[in-house]
């Protein structure tokens, strides 16, 4: 049996080489509502950039550390909608299609591991809005944002495709609005909200992503959003990392701060700016923490 | 050479057709309902990344995939432009995988070392550190000092051993594909 409170925390690639406040703010923000992190005894990548090239690879990759945390009778939590996304997709595959799982098994053996399915696979957002539900987490908040208005941008993998996330609807996404609004900020619309940001294409060709990211600023700045919300360290790179890059490319002018969810939550929940490393972000985030304290 | 017609459009000769093509991707897992595309176009109207690229035209990839153009369109630079948002698989009429067939192309491509080097330099960190990208001691340490527990260790031995057999494995091992 595995438990609601206890997870084994999958951190991916691209966080712990770039993305270290995510996963600073969002340890937190769990450890304060009870939810024990375990970390993984060994880790691979979770097979998602070698689907491109190689579909077995990735299956073989993803069911490893699939099969790891079956032998630690623990669910999976992570912070990326891609490895959510990916170990998800795995995860059900061979739950459903018994030949796969026989000859993904076969590879898996060699070390000593077994596919059984007894494991469930969850982004942190999920974990917050099925596991402790809305109102846990509204219950939490001890310093309501109320001044400070944001858009959020849940990102492709946590939604699409639809069969696979299972989730909120891709195409008029509700969930981590209302997780937002949760802290007391107000959750802007904004056009195209659920399109991607263009990340995946970056290691291809920089520009056509890059207008897409441009393209999402402009209509998140448009709505007069003091902030972006995201919950995929692959998209905070394009919206934080890259802005300053798109102003210089493309002649605007953003300075929207952009916030990894647990951050956001975690000022209303009290957590002060260093424990959620707010300072680590690249676009300052000091404006609207200002609006924050004069409430 | 490729011939034109007097109006300047290309050419295909039946020489460069492979009618079984369509079949074969059909029988890949996410290649299923390739046939059932009847070229509305709603996978390219909706496509962010088409919206801004001046050749990357997924309902056009679909069409030379049914056509059996295999060789062109496996060789195709824009095959590796999409994005797998799935926007064009949750909204397609006919419910074809769109993103899944460009992905079954993609593999395809791969087999016949049509590989863009990013996949080269992720999948040999990959290979080498169980990471995809290549974490440097100061990172390992800044994680320390910002009080988060040791990162979780790669374990590439165990993982070569049960890639052993995979393709893509092997072709990261041969040195002299990681500098083409």
């Amino acid at each position: 049996m595995t438990e609601r409170n206890k997870y084994l925390i999958f951190l991916g690639c691209v966080i712990p080489y770039r993305v270290a406040s995510y996963e600073v703010s969002a340890r937190k923000v769990l450890q304060k509502f009870g939810i024990e992190l375990v970390e993984m005894p060994d880790f691979n990548c979770c097979g998602l950039p070698m689907d491109p090239v190689d579909h077995e690879m990735m299956l073989i990759m993803s069911a490893r550390n699939l099969a790891v945390a079956e032998q630690q009778s623990l669910n999976i939590l992570t912070l990326c909608p891609g490895c959510s996304g990916t170990l998800r997709k795995v995860n059900n595959m061979l739950k459903e299609d018994k030949r796969l799982r026989e000859v993904i098994n076969t590879r898996l053996n060699e070390v000593g591991l077994e596919f059984k399915g007894s494991i469930e696979v969850k982004h942190l957002v999920r974990v917050l809005a099925e596991d402790l539900g809305l109102e846990k987490v509204k219950n939490s908040v001890v310093r309501p944002l109320v001044s400070l208005k944001v858009a959020e941008h849940n990102g492709c993998h946590f939604l699409r495709p639809k069969k696979i996330a299972s989730f909120d609807d891709p195409e008029d996404p509700k969930i981590l609005k209302s997780l937002v609004e949760a802290s007391g900020a107000t959750c802007l619309d904004y056009m195209d909200e659920s399109e991607c940001c263009g990340a995946p294409s970056v290691g291809i060709n920089d520009k056509v992503p890059l207008q897409l990211t441009r393209d999402k600023l402009n209509h998140i700045k448009i709505v007069g959003a003091q902030a972006l919300i995201t919950i995929c360290p692959f998209c905070h790179m394009m919206y934080d990392t890259n802005q300053g890059r798109i102003e210089k490319m493309f002649s605007e002018n953003y300075c929207i701060p952009v916030l990894h969810y647990p951050q956001l939550l975690g000022l209303a929940m009290g957590f002060s700016p260093d424990e959620l490393a707010l300072s680590e972000l690249r676009i300052n985030v000091s404006r609207i923490l200002c609006t924050h304290k004069s409430t | 050479m490729t011939e034109t017609t007097e109006t300047g459009q290309k050419l295909v000769k039946s020489s460069e057709i492979d009618r079984k093509f369509k079949y074969e991707i059909s029988k890949i897992p996410g290649g299923e309902k390739l046939l059932y595309c009847f070229q509305c176009g709603t996978c390219t109207s909706d496509c962010p990344i088409a919206r801004f690229s001046e050749t990357y035209r997924p309902r056009q990839i679909i069409r030379m995939t049914q056509l059996g153009l295999r060789k062109k369109v496996l060789s195709l630079d824009t095959l590796w432009l999409c994005a797998s948002c799935f926007t064009c698989t949750d909204r397609c009429p006919q419910n074809v995988e769109v993103a899944k067939v460009i992905q079954v192309l993609r593999n395809l491509a791969a087999q016949q070392d049509y590989i863009p080097r990013v996949f080269k330099e992720l999948g040999s960190s990959i290979l080498e550190t169980g990471y995809a990208y290549r974490i440097t001691q100061l990172r390992i340490k800044r994680r320390e000092d910002m009080g988060l527990p040791p990162l979780p260790k790669g374990n590439p031995e165990r993982l070569t051993k049960i890639l052993r057999k995979v393709r893509f494995r092997k072709f990261l091992e041969k040195k002299e594909n990681l500098k083409k």
